[in-house]
């Protein structure tokens, strides 16, 4: 038997957790699920365990934060679902889930999708040894389960997180080998024009951005504008091998290496959806298109948080309250004007969260050659499928991603093509001269998170359609 | 803008039909163009579970299709590769006592029709071949000489063969009309018309619109099929095994994944050319598959998909001559079992194009047992 | 690879992976666990036998799959583990246990 909620919100991250709030205000039904075991996603992971312990401190402020958008929502009335995995939505919107072993499907006058951002995949010759992780991970497991690397660590790539982390790692007493920074020459140069309007909007992040930097650069071996970085071992890393922009390539030893290239949204269930997606050129990324409330193509299907493009946890929150206002209007609780007055002062608070954006997308944005990477690089980490083998198709006509999937099985294994989807398209774009955009992504299979067999056997389906 | 090189053949559809009967017309000596709308295997071709079954067949289809098994045994030998075809068997098992009537039936009408190709087999050699098979399940049909293949392997095949026979694949050619043009046929494309003496329709879904187009009306249905493929698994089994009564096809492939279908449908968007998957009903493929095997209850789905292809009202194939227009081939409507009939089928078209008869049996299988419907209502 | 801050709030527990009993702390993840054994891998892969370990901790790369309390294919990054919890490594496909 299905289950029916006035909104449905899939993600307990700070756009979820927001909107469940702001629903709940209005005296929606609401129920969050979520993958993880405690409420803050991946940002505030941990929080409520965290807070007001040392590891707070370390994790920093933007962090800590997190604690009062947790609290208001444990009081909220919303619904929570921990533990939750969704697999599949369909128009309707209906959406299919697995928790504790036991599948079900919920019928949702509204849904909310708030299941905010992965990492860019950035391959590299060596990145599936075990010794290769990305910083995000490093940084989620001192979160959850407050541990460092028990050795120097060398950190390599681009963006506030990489920084960030290193900051936090040197304050818990973790060692630092290298920093490779992978900014390409002339990022600051591009991103400067953006500046003003940025610091007159966030001072503090952008200032908080410099401290973590000069701290890093005072305190670890620092190497700029690296240009190539391949891991090298047998059954683990053992070796790292860098070039620089001027040509010049070291080989040192390493355990451990972490990577971050940036982040892109979450749209495989907006993909699955059919939804209508447009490329975002500052952030090198799909994106759902949404109209002015984070509505998708599809009725009743809403985006908020990273999930609609990069913007932080501070524009996670007021997308969600928008989303949920649009949604409270929908289900009669409030007036269509109502909602737009009260979204009023939010679409303020959220055009200043983002002022700071077209800086950092352009301080941080990607080096080109990161998209396209060596033959030898495994781009399908699942089918151990490399990047030849995608040149060889793209050689023998111009097949687009779902036919390449077809006959080099790159994108089939169970992570259903998140760690290779962008680097088939940017194989395939580059190699018939095409753009990204029109090259495109693979076709979402459903389930979008792999369900057992006894799972889908045992799903009850009394009164569904 | 006209083609500029003469050609005998247009094959609408690029999918394994159109493809296998551009390679036998091309082997034949004939220029042949194949217009695929998107691209060669986009549909039922690509999202085929690539059965090779003579097991359980219409009659009607039973000569043609041993075969076709013939062909496959030797497909080598045909389009260069092995398509990843494993003879290892087909199997329909009854689970229970009171579905083994069922198989004896079957069987003796097969074998009084003077057929060998299928064997019953009781409970002990049913758990020789499938071990990993329930022990509730009481006897089994099966065809040895049967098995699998694998479908984008196949595609590839038969796409180099028909390219190196001299076939001109033209993919994103989507054809928008078909007339008569003196003698010829007129096909026209958003790109560009081409002018041929004879057609072959293998638009599969799409064939009744382009059946249409040249004066045949042909009541069709369409499928889509789902399909479930899990994460690799250790080796489980060999056969492919479907069960009476239930929705199930359940296979491994060579890598270890387990393929399960069984024509569950989802939903098809015809004129989108999009479908999509209703796990509500696929919940019973999972059901047929855990109660048959039981062990593979923590298997993971990986994906699931549908593919979309004509259905006919009697769920036999329309192969043949088009009863109202000369010089027009059809082959479609296989109604979600057309895998295996693809080199058997490729040849029929080649006769009936290049000798204007065939000698193989495909009486039942002509447009007119439609269309004379048609006009007795 | 990984070594665990002082945490005088967190509860220690006993987990065991590959047979071989660990300390663990309640709630953490079981791929956290493994990151802490040396050497740090969860699995070979089903195609070419290489070892994977846990990639991106948040459940998209399933490079952390291991066997938990006999289940295979169970991504550990997304399980907290629990007092006796068994974790074992997981070698190329899986079986399929009858």
């Amino acid at each position: 038997m299905s289950r029916r909620v006035d909104l449905l919100i899939v993600g307990a991250g700070p756009a979820g957790l927001s909107a469940a709030v702001m629903a709940r205000r209005h005296g929606l039904d609401v129920l969050v699920v979520d993958e993880q075991p405690a409420p803050g996603g991946q940002i505030w992971r941990n929080i409520e365990a965290v807070s007001g312990t040392p590891r707070a401190a370390i994790l920093g402020k933007a962090y800590g934060d997190g604690i009062d958008v947790v609290r208001r929502f444990r009081t909220s009335g919303a619904r929570y679902e921990p533990g939750t995995r969704v697999w599949q939505v369909e128009p309707g919107p209906r959406a299919y889930m697995t928790r504790n072993g036991t599948a079900s499907c919920i019928e949702a006058g509204c849904l909310l999708l708030a299941t905010g951002a992965q990492e860019r995949p950035a391959p590299f010759p060596g990145w599936t040894l075990p010794g290769v992780m990305t910083v995000g991970a490093a940084q989620i497991a001192l979160k959850s389960s407050g541990q460092i690397p028990s050795g120097p660590v060398w950190i390599a790539g681009c963006g506030p997180l990489p920084l960030l982390y290193a900051a936090q790692l040197l304050k818990a007493g973790g060692r630092i080998a290298g920093f490779l920074d992978t900014t390409p020459p002339g990022r600051m140069t591009a991103a400067l024009p953006k500046l003003s309007a940025a610091a007159f909007a966030v001072p503090f992040d952008l200032l908080k951005g410099m401290g973590w930097l000069a701290a890093v650069r005072r305190r670890v071996p620092y190497v700029p504008r690296v240009t190539e970085i391949e891991a090298i071992g047998g059954d683990a890393v053992e070796r790292l091998r860098y070039v620089t922009a001027d040509g010049r390539s070291a080989t040192v030893a390493a355990h451990l290496l972490l990577v971050h290239e940036g982040l892109v949204p979450t749209i495989h269930p907006t993909l699955a959806l059919d939804c209508l997606h447009v490329w975002n050129p500052d952030q090198d990324c799909f994106m759902p298109q949404l109209d002015g409330w984070g509505e998708t193509s599809e009725p009743g299907v809403f985006v908020a948080g990273d999930g609609a493009g990069i913007g932080g946890a501070a524009a996670a929150c007021l997308r969600g309250e928008i989303a949920a206002l649009r949604i409270a209007a929908r289900t009669g609780r409030l007036s269509d004007a109502g909602a737009a007055a009260v979204a009023e002062p939010i679409r303020t608070r959220l055009r200043r969260a983002l002022a700071i954006r077209p800086f950092l997308d352009r301080l941080f944005r990607p080096r080109a050659d990161l998209f396209v990477p060596v033959d030898r690089t495994i781009a399908c980490r699942c089918e151990e499928v490399n990047v030849a083998s995608i040149r060889a198709q793209a050689a023998a006509g111009r097949p687009g991603p779902n036919q390449v999937k077809a006959f080099t099985r790159a994108g089939m294994g169970p992570c259903q093509g998140r760690q290779c989807n962008y680097t088939v398209a940017h194989v395939l774009a580059a190699t018939e001269g095409r753009t990204v955009p029109d090259v495109g992504l693979y076709r979402v299979r459903p389930p979008w998170k792999p369900v057992t067999l006894s799972e889908l056997a045992a799903l009850d389906t009394t009164d569904m359609a | 803008m006209m083609s500029a090189e003469p050609i005998d053949t247009i094959v609408i559809g690029g999918g394994l039909h159109g493809l296998s009967a551009a390679l036998h017309l091309a082997r034949a000596g004939r220029r042949v163009v194949v217009l695929e709308r998107s691209w060669v295997g986009r549909h039922a071709s690509g999202a085929s579970a690539a059965g090779v079954r003579t097991l359980n067949r219409h009659p009607a289809e039973i000569p043609i299709s041993l075969e076709a098994m013939d062909m496959w045994s030797n497909i080598e030998a045909i389009v260069g590769d092995h398509c990843g075809f494993h003879a290892n068997g087909q199997i329909l098992v009854a689970e229970h006592p009171r579905h083994v009537p069922v198989l004896e039936q079957r069987l003796a009408s097969t074998q009084a029709a003077g057929y060998r190709h299928e064997e019953l087999i009781d409970r002990a050699e049913l758990l020789r071949l499938v071990p990993a098979i329930s022990p509730h399940c009481t006897a089994a049909l099966v065809a040895r000489q049967d098995g699998a293949a694998d479908p984008h392997r196949t595609l590839q095949a038969f796409r180099r063969s028909a390219e190196a026979a001299g076939v001109v694949i033209n993919e994103g050619f989507g054809v928008t009309a078909v007339e008569r043009c003196g003698s010829d046929w007129r096909v026209s494309t958003g790109q560009r018309d081409f002018v041929a003496p004879t057609i072959v329709n293998a638009a599969g879904a799409w064939a009744g619109r382009i059946a249409a187009m040249i004066g045949d009306d042909i009541p069709l249905g369409h499928k889509a099929s789902m399909m479930i493929v899990t994460e690799r698994v250790a080796p489980l089994l060999k056969p492919v095994t479907s069960v009476v009564g239930r929705p199930l096809s359940f296979k491994q492939s060579d890598q270890g994944t387990l393929v399960i279908g069984g024509g569950l449908q989802g939903r098809a968007d015809i004129d989108r050319q999009k479908s999509f998957v209703n796990f509500a009903e696929l919940a019973k493929a999972a059901r047929a598959a855990t109660d048959l095997f039981p062990s593979v209850g923590t298997v993971r789905i990986v994906r699931t998909w549908t593919g979309m292809e004509a259905k006919t009202d009697d769920y036999l194939p329309i192969v043949g001559a088009s009863p109202v227009a000369s010089g027009v081939f059809h082959a479609f409507g296989f109604s979600g079992h057309g895998f295996q009939l693809v080199p058997v089928v490729g040849a029929i078209l080649a006769d009936l194009i290049v000798h204007g008869a065939t000698t193989r049996s495909i009486e039942r299988l002509s447009a007119d047992r439609f269309l004379r419907r048609r006009a007795a209502e | 690879m990984f070594e665990k801050l002082r945490n005088p709030e967190g509860r220690p527990i006993t987990v065991f992976v590959d047979g071989t009993p660990v300390m663990a702390e309640a709630n953490e993840s079981a791929a956290a666990v493994l990151l802490r054994q040396g050497p740090v891998w969860a699995r070979t892969t089903p195609v070419s036998g290489a070892r994977r370990a846990p990639y991106c901790m948040m459940g998209v790369c399933y490079d952390c799959l291991a066997t938990v309390d006999g289940v295979p294919s169970v991504q550990t990054c997304l399980t907290p583990v629990r007092e006796g919890m068994r974790i074992d490594r997981q070698l190329g496909r899986r079986s399929v246990a009858s």
